[in-house]
């Protein structure tokens, strides 16, 4: 019998989407703009219930750009701010998340994954927006992408990203599948539950002193409420510390390195994964997303047979874990990389590879999830 | 070896398959404690086309979250036995809609006329889930009486309470004689040679 904790708790049987809500209201998101798409409308329906009991707004906007701009304006008014869609609405969305990207604008954009391309698959998951959360919108930028696989995670995940986005002023993504944003599960949230949150930093100085875009040791200026007294230029074109366009070259590279610089140099504080008996593995699993569940489960049933199988769940997408990547490539012989998409994180394993590790992947595009029985046979094809 | 208990019921879309998916997690979850799981996948169309849910009950962390071999398997219309009746356990326990359902794959399968007893007896056909889950209840045994009748009624719109409950009892009632009729599990020698 297991001791049940002194301090009050609820338990839910909820879906990775209210999971999401939930987890985004207790980080203290008060705007959510967007426009409902399978599977991701959940999260929309149960904001515009939640959201104006907490004194917040849902705006349901006439489509996936003009929710994107909505966004961006309510983060610059100083309200952490969010939407959520799927693979056809992340495409619209595009253009202002590079706008948000340029601008530092915090903000978390919840992409749902289903079948693609185009309207693909409406109620089938996939895993096939990896690279469109990395390189969807043009011109080189950092980007941050979260994947969870459990309904906990997206709640804990989703608390992550809007502290991650304050902290860096970047755009979050959140990669959820089909499978995990539509599962029920039980979770557990405890009422004095401590949650770390962090806000963005707003400047000390008085008004006339302050620069919008200046550098800081951790690369993020801070950020000023619009309304409060703080004017500034906000702008998609490239521009100087104090937000106004600019084309000299000394200018733009140390802005463009700066962006960069806030991501690449806090790296080991974005690494959320987990390594599961990967120590003594003579094949790894490396897997994200609902896939991670399957491949937990052939990696239990691979070792019931004898076989030295360990597994690397991957809850960072982007940056891409390199770190952790590069240990389980150093010491099992053989990885494998199985994923809903022709090959998007396996590229990047086999990137990180220095050549003494075989990379297999199993690639399944039929619109159903990889099942525990296809991993283990490729297993034991390749093992 | 822990336990893993693997239900799908399936049918097509408006039936209330996820409705009841949710019901019996919630059941299982919430009211028993275990560790559930309940996934679903179903067609683009409001109604009509295929619908099905999936509810993975265990003593430990659920690591996969879909059905493996099933334990129970409710089919709510003849396609959706065709098509999964082969995912059963050997000792699986098969629950048909046999208003719909009228070819039977393998002998041991327990049929129950859900949709017609709501019709006839309840006016409504949409009660017809609700039936189906007491029925599950009484046959695998998998949560408590009470604890799906507490499920239901958190999750069935206010005024009709009695309505479900009523129906729920009734799913009870048509399991006991259903039970009656059917062939009793004998595990085959050749079987018990393989494992």
């Amino acid at each position: 019998m297991k001791k049940k904790p002194k301090t009050p708790y609820k338990e839910f049987l909820l879906q990775g989407n209210e999971a999401i809500v939930e987890g985004a209201l207790r980080a203290g998101c008060r705007f959510f703009a967007g426009y409902p798409i399978t599977p991701a409308t959940e999260i929309a329906e149960a904001m515009s219930v939640k959201l104006p009991q907490v004194g917040g707004t849902y705006i349901q906007m006439e489509d996936e750009i003009a929710s994107m701009a909505a966004v961006i304006g309510a983060s610059l008014a100083g309200v952490k701010s969010m939407t959520a869609t799927s693979g056809p609405g992340f495409s619209l969305m595009q253009e202002n998340l590079g706008f948000a990207i340029m601008a530092e604008v915090p903000c978390v954009i919840v992409d749902a994954m289903r079948g693609g391309p185009s309207t693909g698959l409406p109620t089938s998951p996939s895993q096939s927006d990896v690279m469109q959360a990395r390189w969807g919108t043009h011109g080189d930028h950092p980007i941050i992408a979260l994947c969870p696989s459990t309904v906990r995670e997206c709640y804990d995940l989703t608390i992550k990203a809007f502290n991650l986005s304050e902290k860096f002023r970047n755009p979050v993504i959140i990669l959820v599948d089909e499978v995990v944003a539509h599962m029920r599960e039980k979770i557990t949230i405890f009422e004095d539950e401590e949650v770390e949150i962090f806000n963005r930093i707003k400047p000390n100085m008085p008004p006339e002193w302050y620069i919008p875009y200046v550098d800081t040791p951790s690369g993020v200026p801070p950020m000023a409420n619009f309304g409060e007294g703080y004017r500034y230029h906000v702008t998609g074109l490239t521009h100087d510390i104090r937000g106004f366009p600019t084309s000299r070259p000394d200018e733009i590279d140390p802005f463009i390195r700066r962006l960069f610089r806030k991501i690449s140099q806090h790296f080991s504080e974005l690494q959320f994964g987990e390594f599961y008996e990967t120590d003594d593995a003579d094949i790894t699993i490396i897997a994200y997303g609902c896939v991670a569940r399957s491949a937990k489960r052939a990696a239990i049933d691979a070792r019931q047979k004898g076989l030295k199988v360990g597994m690397l769940k991957l809850n960072t997408l982007w940056p891409f874990m390199r770190t952790a990547v590069e240990k389980v490539l150093n010491t099992s012989k053989i990885v494998i990389v199985p994923e809903m998409n022709m090959g998007q994180i396996s590229r990047e394993v086999k990137r990180v590879n220095k050549g003494s590790t075989k990379i297999f992947t199993i690639n399944k595009v039929d619109g159903t999830i990889i099942t525990p029985q296809e991993i283990l046979a490729r297993i034991k094809e390749v093992g | 070896m822990s336990f893993r208990y693997d239900i799908r019921l399936s049918g097509s879309g408006g039936q209330g398959i996820i409705l009841m998916g949710i019901i019996l997690a919630e059941a299982a979850g919430i009211y028993e404690g275990r560790h559930v799981s309940q996934t679903q996948s179903y067609g683009p169309e409001a109604r009509g086309g295929s619908s099905k849910a999936e509810v993975v009950i265990s003593d430990i962390d659920i690591d996969y979250p879909k059905a493996l071999k099933l334990d129970v398997l409710l089919a709510m219309n003849q396609k959706s036995c065709d098509d999964y009746y082969m995912d059963l356990k050997p000792d699986g326990i098969l629950i048909v809609d046999s208003t719909f359902v009228k070819q039977i794959p393998i002998a041991r399968a327990y049929q129950i006329p859900f949709t017609r007893i709501a019709r006839e007896k309840f006016g409504k056909e949409m009660v017809a889930n609700i039936i189906a889950l007491g029925a599950i209840t009484k046959l695998t045994d998998i949560v408590s009486p009470k604890s799906m009748e507490k499920a239901v009624l958190a999750r069935v719109p206010k005024g009709t309470e009695k309505l479900n409950k009523d129906a729920l009892n009734a799913g009870m009632a048509e399991a006991i004689k259903a039970r009656k009729n059917i062939l009793p599990f004998v595990r085959s020698e050749r079987e018990d040679e393989d494992t």
